[in-house]
């Protein structure tokens, strides 16, 4: 019989206050107990709801039932066998609109914990096995992985498995993209990362760093001068946008790119590296994504006193993860909602001393279908603060697309790529992530690095 | 890691290392940069490329003794390494359609003003190079200019070698007395590079700086090098370095570059700690 509890187990977390004052992990994890007692809500329907709202597949009634009866070597063999990188998707995943919105128990109560019990099981593993998978018998082939974040450590993890030779260029001096310039430690501890990269060079993944193709090696030359018989595109949407308002030029302006680089790939809050960083008394974070949150959370962390989300719509609108909204709150960053910035403010140095802001209010959906915001004039007042964050999204980078002929982008600089294939305008490259959709998840990511891996394998395997 | 082949102190400040770094070397041209981590804890500084050898596979870079990380950089010797070192980042710069060039270099900034004057003379285009130096103990570079310049007119603003006067002295000096420029290229500190600007501007020469805003990453992802230029907003990482000193925000990009002045003067007490321990690591 089904532990028929309406709730999840709650996850333990670092208290609010203690929390927003280091970068130790919010979330500590279940313990064994939480996680048998959490598996026991599953009721193990036959038709898979919750399967079905997965990009990657995962295998989630039958993980869970291992994990009921406490075999969790059993669990995570299930998971692996479709998701390379649980431990990070039990972190980062928006289960709430994925696998979790499908859940039966979702209509009366909570879903099940799926994300928590993956990343227990994950973690479980971590901690108990230390053995680094072993690298397969080579079938002679060279693939090419651009990028290291999530879509490009799929492809590579699933292709070094099938005895491809796979090299993966990283423009930054350390691989994970994503996981490790953007994504704060305290959400995903960058250890795990690296546990995920040391398997893939286990597996004979060579890694190299510093290589900003499109600049040191064309796509051309990857394929013709040095040999590799395809391509994978996985660049991820870094170009930071800004809203073109006077004053962004100001000293105390950031993009959320270049603020969490910052303290996440070159780690400013650890006395022992170099990385400067604004020591700030007020923060604007404009913006109300998961990166904002991110930012914001930041911020209050860098020890700012007072931090702020501005964002133009309405809480209901916001992009940011609900659980992700609920944290930032708890951590004591304040809510501006409906309110647009017009203006930074100069204090005669080229200093930001202030953000003029204006009222909004919802009129009709817009093409997003959220409702659209509408100034209300007159409305004008000024935010104190010394340092403003600009998360209002990112675009992908066209080092690539300018340097390869033949490689075609929609209007907003996305790759065009073919549905069934991920296959680009260019017969041999394929591509998928954040490069072809714009800004979106790391598992929608993982997923599209999986379907190119499996179309780059089956295109070798008839060339 | 990168190995450090070549190390030349050119003045008490400045220092030239050439770098084994085989890929970045087979793609440089005059104009791009490289960025450098000297170890695990190190900032990503951007520096231009002063030469390279597409053969042996070096790059040579010339810097001045500015901040933590160039001090720990010039701290370095021929077979040390450095943790990281990518490029060529941003956009060659364009020569086409030049028959005459000016290329002024003010100080440390004759180091990217050479591979210019270098590329230009190769390329046949004429070159007459003005390099400007606060002192004589300063000056850098002199022979190697020489060797690629029709014409080579030292400054030095206290008259202690070459002519006495700045950069703008000379150059407003040759136009009035009509030497016809399709082009100057200033390369420099920020109000040199912004005199010139103002210079050339009421004779119509086209004139191209090469801005050095901090960065991160150097490929347009953090948008901390962002620069006013003509009213726009420009990456200096890959829609420059170069740009039209006639249209670009030089006040702006002072001010930009200020932002860690206080942190850098902190900094330059704690690098001394850091400054001991390295040289203890190397006696133990």
């Amino acid at each position: 019989m089904a532990n028929m509890s309406l709730e999840k187990i709650k996850m333990p977390e670092q208290a609010p206050d203690i929390r927003n004052q280091n970068f130790e992990e919010v979330a500590i994890g279940y313990t064994a107990e939480m996680a048998i007692e959490e598996a026991t809500r599953c009721l193990n329907c036959k038709h898979k709801p919750c399967v079905s709202g997965c990009p990657v597949n995962v295998q989630i009634p039958e993980f869970i039932a291992e994990v009921a009866k406490g075999d969790f070597l059993a669990a995570y063999q299930i998971i692996t066998s479709t998701n390379a990188l649980p431990a990070v998707c039990g972190r980062v995943c928006p289960q709430e609109s994925q696998c979790e919105a499908k859940c039966v128990r979702g209509i009366k109560g909570e879903a099940v914990a799926i994300g928590r019990l993956e990343r227990f099981v994950a973690d479980w593993y971590m901690a108990n096995h230390d053995e680094l998978p072993e690298k397969p018998a080579q079938n002679g082939k060279k693939v090419a992985v651009i990028g290291s974040g999530p879509s490009s450590l799929a492809c590579a993890g699933d292709l070094a498995k099938q005895g491809y030779a796979v090299t993966m260029f990283e423009a930054f001096h350390t691989p994970g993209g994503v996981l490790v310039y953007g994504i704060p430690e305290f959400r995903l501890p960058k250890a795990i990362v690296q546990k995920e990269i040391d398997k893939l060079t286990a597996m004979g993944v060579e890694i190299m760093t510093n290589m900003v193709i499109g600049k040191v090696l064309s796509i051309d030359e990857i394929m013709e001068d040095m040999g590799f018989d395809a391509v994978f595109i996985g660049t991820g949407a870094g170009l930071p946008s800004f809203m073109g308002i006077p004053g962004e030029a100001l000293v105390g302006v950031y993009s959320a790119n270049e603020y969490l680089t910052r303290i996440n790939l070159m780690k400013a809050y650890l006395p022992d590296y170099d990385t400067p960083i604004r020591k700030s008394k007020a923060v604007a974070v404009v913006g109300g994504g998961n990166v904002a949150m991110d930012a914001a959370r930041c911020a209050k962390r860098m020890g700012a006193e007072n931090v702020y989300i501005v964002y133009r719509r309405s809480e209901a609108e916001m992009p940011a993860r609900l659980e992700e909204i609920h944290h930032a709150k708890e951590e004591g960053i304040e809510f501006h909602l409906l309110r647009n910035p017009v203006k930074i403010l100069d204090d005669g140095n080229g200093q930001v001393c202030g953000m003029e802001c204006l009222k909004m209010e919802l009129g009709e959906p817009d093409a997003s279908g959220r409702r659209r915001p509408i100034p209300v004039e007159g409305s004008n007042y000024v935010l104190d603060v010394d340092t403003v964050i600009m998360s209002i999204g990112t675009s992908p980078n066209p080092l690539i697309r300018s340097t390869t002929k033949g490689l075609e982008a929609n209007r907003k600089g996305c790759l065009v790529v073919e549905e069934e294939t991920n296959q680009t305008t260019r017969e041999g490259v394929y591509a998928g992530g954040d490069a072809v959709t714009g800004a979106a998840t790391v598992i929608l990511a993982m997923g599209a690095g999986k379907k190119a891996a499996a179309a780059i394998d089956a295109y070798l395997k008839q060339k | 890691m990168f190995r450090i082949v070549n190390k030349k102190e050119l003045n008490s400040m400045v220092t030239l290392l050439e770098i084994e770094a085989p890929f970045v070397a087979k793609k440089a041209k005059a104009g791009q940069f490289i960025i450098f981590r000297v170890d695990e804890y190190s900032e990503r500084v951007p520096l231009t490329i002063a030469d390279y050898d597409r053969e042996k596979g070096t790059v040579t870079i010339i810097f001045q003794k500015v901040g933590l990380s160039t001090q720990l950089l010039a701290a370095k010797e021929v077979g040390d390494t450095i943790r990281d070192f990518v490029g060529p980042l941003g956009v060659a710069t364009e020569y086409e359609g030049f028959q005459k060039v000016a290329v002024v270099g003010g100080g440390v900034g004759c180091a990217i003003a050479y591979p210019q004057a270098k590329a230009l003379h190769e390329l046949g285009i004429a070159v007459d190079v003005i390099a400007g130096f606060r002192s004589e103990d300063i000056v850098i570079l002199e022979e190697e200019m020489k060797a690629v310049a029709d014409h080579y007119y030292l400054m030095t603003d206290d008259g202690t070698k070459g002519e006495k006067g700045f950069v703008t002295d000379k150059l407003k000096a040759l136009i009035e007395a009509g030497t016809s420029y399709d082009a100057v290229i200033a390369i420099g500190p920020i109000p040199m590079m912004k005199f010139v600007s103002l210079t050339t501007k009421p004779y119509g020469i086209k004139t191209i700086v090469s801005l050095n805003p901090i960065m991160i990453d150097g490929t347009g992802m953090c948008g901390g090098c962002r620069v006013t230029v003509g009213g726009e907003i420009k990456f200096a990482c890959v829609d420059g370095p170069d740009f039209d000193g006639h249209a670009v925000d030089f006040d702006e990009l002072m001010n930009r570059n200020s932002i860690y002045k206080t942190r850098e003067a902190e900094l330059a007490q704690t690098h001394i700690c850091r400054m001991d321990k390295l040289a203890q690591d190397l006696i133990r």
